[in-house]
């Protein structure tokens, strides 16, 4: 075995995860764990100031409900959401991001965040929950309230967590390894949080050269979360919910601005505005297909219809809506100052948090007052936060949980003491970065809770230890074995690379599971032949190879991915009708079914070796309006 | 390329104990080769182009060029990153120079306190979370019904 020194660190609620909600579970753990004499420690792949999918920036606040002006209520979000997701959606999850997101708003704009504000003083809304930012520092000044809270000695970045600790049924905490040294970390913890994001690269990407990592969500992203919960054993939801955004082609720049606040339309190459002419295809869809605004994913398919009767490209139509908005203008000088104004909130939309789409636009010479733009829809990803849903089934909130969704702590997922947030817990879309940031503090409190309440130090056998150990480093020592058989490394037939292990998935999926290449179309003789290939991916993971800590890094990240993916299949095969075409479309089972109104959720029994499918009743907490 | 860097500025951060682009890459690219005493990016192609990097560079010794596979030539995007603003310089395959400034935080570096100023209390087993209410704006929670 590869010679890594172990470090074992023992802590009260550990961390995982350094992005949004990992920064909002640390800032609130850090305040009750002191009141209640507990050790809070977290750690982070990468480092904070820029990790986690706010990196580089954001230009809006996705969700801001504005209870506190009077604008909106927790209702209105709450059906939003639902019926955003088609029905789909836990309201206890939801309602409580919701309750608590405004106070999270009004904390960043403490910590320094410029959140535009209008003559009167109030924030500038992009539109009803969305408020506009300078957020090119958005995630340094949540990390460093963070970092604040908990002082660098709670905080270990640049340790790839690999395992969750399970003894007994009840998670124990997490192993990995660090990414700079030859070290081995054990965690011990009587919480753990899971906040370690989303999953990209699981599908294949649009580009495949150099732009391969230009994913719309970051391409670090890796699976982690969903790896965790599963591995341990949780119950997970809304596995099939992928999200597919439709974005500006190629670089993936954002529309939110285009489409809310400069009010602009998009056209088929003829003119034809899709959510016009397809209106009646939204029938099909009822009841949520009547609904305003239109779901995301019925949005994306009508604009998918288009583009299959070859009527693309399908364009964002800038120039219309700038030429549109300077009309309003009085005289010319005016004019001149607001189409000076649109110039550079256009640009700062990009360059706060899709830089590319700015060099894009420069490099094709684009000016938007000019001419339009492409728009496309990206490869699928799985981002519980966003118009995704897919994650852990975690408790809900004791006031507002109807009794089959509480089993006594806040986000707590169905393995004891693991917790989990953000893009790592399922059924709660639309929290973006204030609600993932939320769900994070609300999960936070319950796990101190949860310390003061059950008082067992968390234990874990050290010969079992010794074993995942060897398994963590295992990719090491199968490439110093095998390095020599052959003279370049990359190709050997004892050992698969993880960049080639990679690119299987992603064809698999691509292909089996309906992604770019198949226009997002599959079927279940699609689907069971995907499976078998994945099978014998999953026994040829025993061969991955990494030639140092980077490339093991890059090994475990493709081997999470590869367990999302199999949650994704199974899922997608269970639920036997289309329920967001726009996201996925079963030619099998072509339209949506009243029966199939219910959660489809899985869980992984590691002792057996075997998946489980559930189905779960979804229990609102407001009555549906019926919508004609 | 995406991030590259410019051999005649970076030192190696030769001054720091890790160089700078090395500690804040957030997928792990940023390398620095001990011989030259020179960073690189070692995988270009899963470049998020967040310009993480190109921003914490002491001596501006990174630069982007986009993604080969399907951007043209010719353009550049040139940030220069202060304490509480940031100014672009957008330069054009056509030559066409735009630059634009945002204010990027409000407080001073460093300042960002967790409870951001908000009355805390005690209550381990209600409902709201340790800034609130004060936090909400309001006298209570948002009410759910």
């Amino acid at each position: 075995m590869a010679n890594f020194e172990t470090v074992e660190v023992k802590t009260d609620v550990l961390i995982l995860g350094g992005g949004m909600a990992a920064c909002g579970a640390a800032t609130e753990a850090a305040y009750w764990a002191k009141k209640n004499g507990l050790k809070v420690t977290l750690v982070d792949k990468a480092a904070m100031d820029r990790s986690g999918a706010v990196a580089m920036g954001l230009s809006a606040i996705n969700q801001y409900v504005g209870v506190r002006d009077g604008q909106n209520s927790i209702k209105d979000y709450v059906e939003y959401v639902r019926n955003d997701l088609m029905g789909v959606t836990r309201e206890d999850l939801v309602a409580n991001i919701a309750r608590h997101v405004d106070s999270s708003v009004h904390m960043f704009e403490k910590w320094g965040l410029p959140i535009w504000k209008d003559a009167d003083g109030k924030y500038v809304h992009e539109g009803r929950w969305q408020l506009m930012i300078n957020g090119e520092s958005y995630k340094v000044l949540v990390a460093e309230a963070a970092k604040n809270a908990l002082g660098m000695d709670n905080i270990y970045e640049r340790v790839f967590i690999v395992e969750p600790l399970i003894e007994g049924g009840k998670c124990v905490g997490a192993v990995g390894f660090s990414t700079r040294e030859n070290k081995f970390y054990v965690f011990k913890a009587k919480t753990t949080i899971v906040t370690m994001g989303g999953a990209v690269h699981v599908f294949r990407p649009r580009s495949v050269g150099e732009g391969l990592g230009r994913s719309w969500y970051p391409p670090f992203n890796s699976g982690a979360s969903a790896y965790f919960t599963i591995k341990g054993g949780a119950e997970m939801t809304c596995q099939e919910v992928r999200f597919i955004p439709v974005r500006f082609k190629d670089a993936y720049g954002p529309v939110g601005a285009w489409f809310l606040l400069f009010k602009s339309r998009a056209t088929n190459a003829l003119g034809e505005n899709y959510m016009q002419t397809r209106r009646p295809e939204l029938e099909k869809w009822k009841p949520y297909g009547m609904v305003k605004p239109v779901p995301a994913n019925l949005r994306n398919w009508l604009m998918m219809l288009d583009v299959m009767e070859g009527k693309g490209p399908i364009l964002m139509r800038t120039e219309e809506a700038i030429e549109k908005i300077a009309a309003e203008s009085p005289d010319e000088k005016s004019k001149k100052k607001k189409l000076k104004e649109l110039e550079s909130e256009a640009w700062e939309d990009f360059l706060d948090m899709t830089i590319s789409q700015a060099i894009l636009w420069a490099a094709t010479n684009t000016a938007p007052e000019e001419k339009p733009s492409e728009i496309a829809a990206c490869e699928p990803y799985f981002i519980g936060s966003h118009s995704g849903a897919s994650g852990a089934w975690v408790c809900g909130p004791e006031d507002i949980a109807p009794k089959e969704y509480f089993w006594g702590y806040a986000q707590m997922t169905t393995v004891k003491g693991m917790f989990a947030a953000g893009d790592a817990s399922g059924a709660s879309s639309h929290k973006f970065s204030s609600g993932s940031l939320t769900e994070g503090r609300i999960a936070a409190k319950a796990c101190v809770k949860f310390c003061v309440e059950n008082t067992e130090e968390p234990n874990f056998d050290n010969a079992k230890l010794e074993e995942i150990k060897k398994w963590v480093l295992a990719p090491i020592d199968t490439f110093e074995e095998h390095k020599g058989a052959t003279v370049d490394p990359e190709v050997n037939p004892n050992y698969i690379k993880p960049k080639q292990f990679m690119f299987r998935l992603q064809k698999i999926m691509d292909e089996y599971a309906g992604g770019v290449t198949t226009q997002f179309m599959t079927s279940k003789p699609l689907l069971e032949k995907g499976l078998e290939l994945l099978a014998m991916l999953r026994e040829d993971a025993d061969k991955l190879a990494a030639d140092g800590l980077h490339e093991l890094s890059r090994a475990w990240e493709n081997y999470h991915r590869m367990w999302q993916a199999e949650a994704h299949i199974r899922t997608i095969m269970f639920r036997e009708e289309t329920r967001w075409p726009g996201y996925y479309f079963r030619s099998d089972f072509p339209s949506m079914k009243e029966d199939w109104k219910v959660f489809a959720n899985c869980v992984y029994h590691p002792a057996k070796d075997e998946w489980e499918m559930l189905k779960r009743d979804i229990i609102p907490i407001y009555e549906e309006v019926k919508v004609s | 390329m995406p991030s590259y860097v410019i051999p005649d500025k970076c030192d190696g951060c030769k001054a720091l104990d890790k160089t700078a682009c090395q500690y804040i890459c957030p997928n792990d690219l940023m390398v620095l080769n001990k011989d030259l005493m020179k960073a690189f990016n070692q995988a270009p192609e899963m470049c998020w182009e967040c310009y993480s990097c190109v921003k914490i560079c002491p001596v501006q010794a990174i630069e982007v060029r986009g993604y080969a596979d399907f951007v043209p030539l010719g353009a550049t995007v040139t940030p220069m990153r202060s304490t509480d603003s940031i100014m672009w310089t957008v330069k054009f395959r056509n030559g066409t120079l735009k630059r634009f400034k945002f204010p990027i935080r409000t407080t001073p570096e460093g300042k960002a306190e967790p409870e951001a100023g908000f009355a805390t209390h005690d209550d381990l087993n209600n409902e709201l979370l340790a800034t609130e209410p004060e936090s909400c704006g309001m006298s209570t929670l948002p009410p759910v019904k």
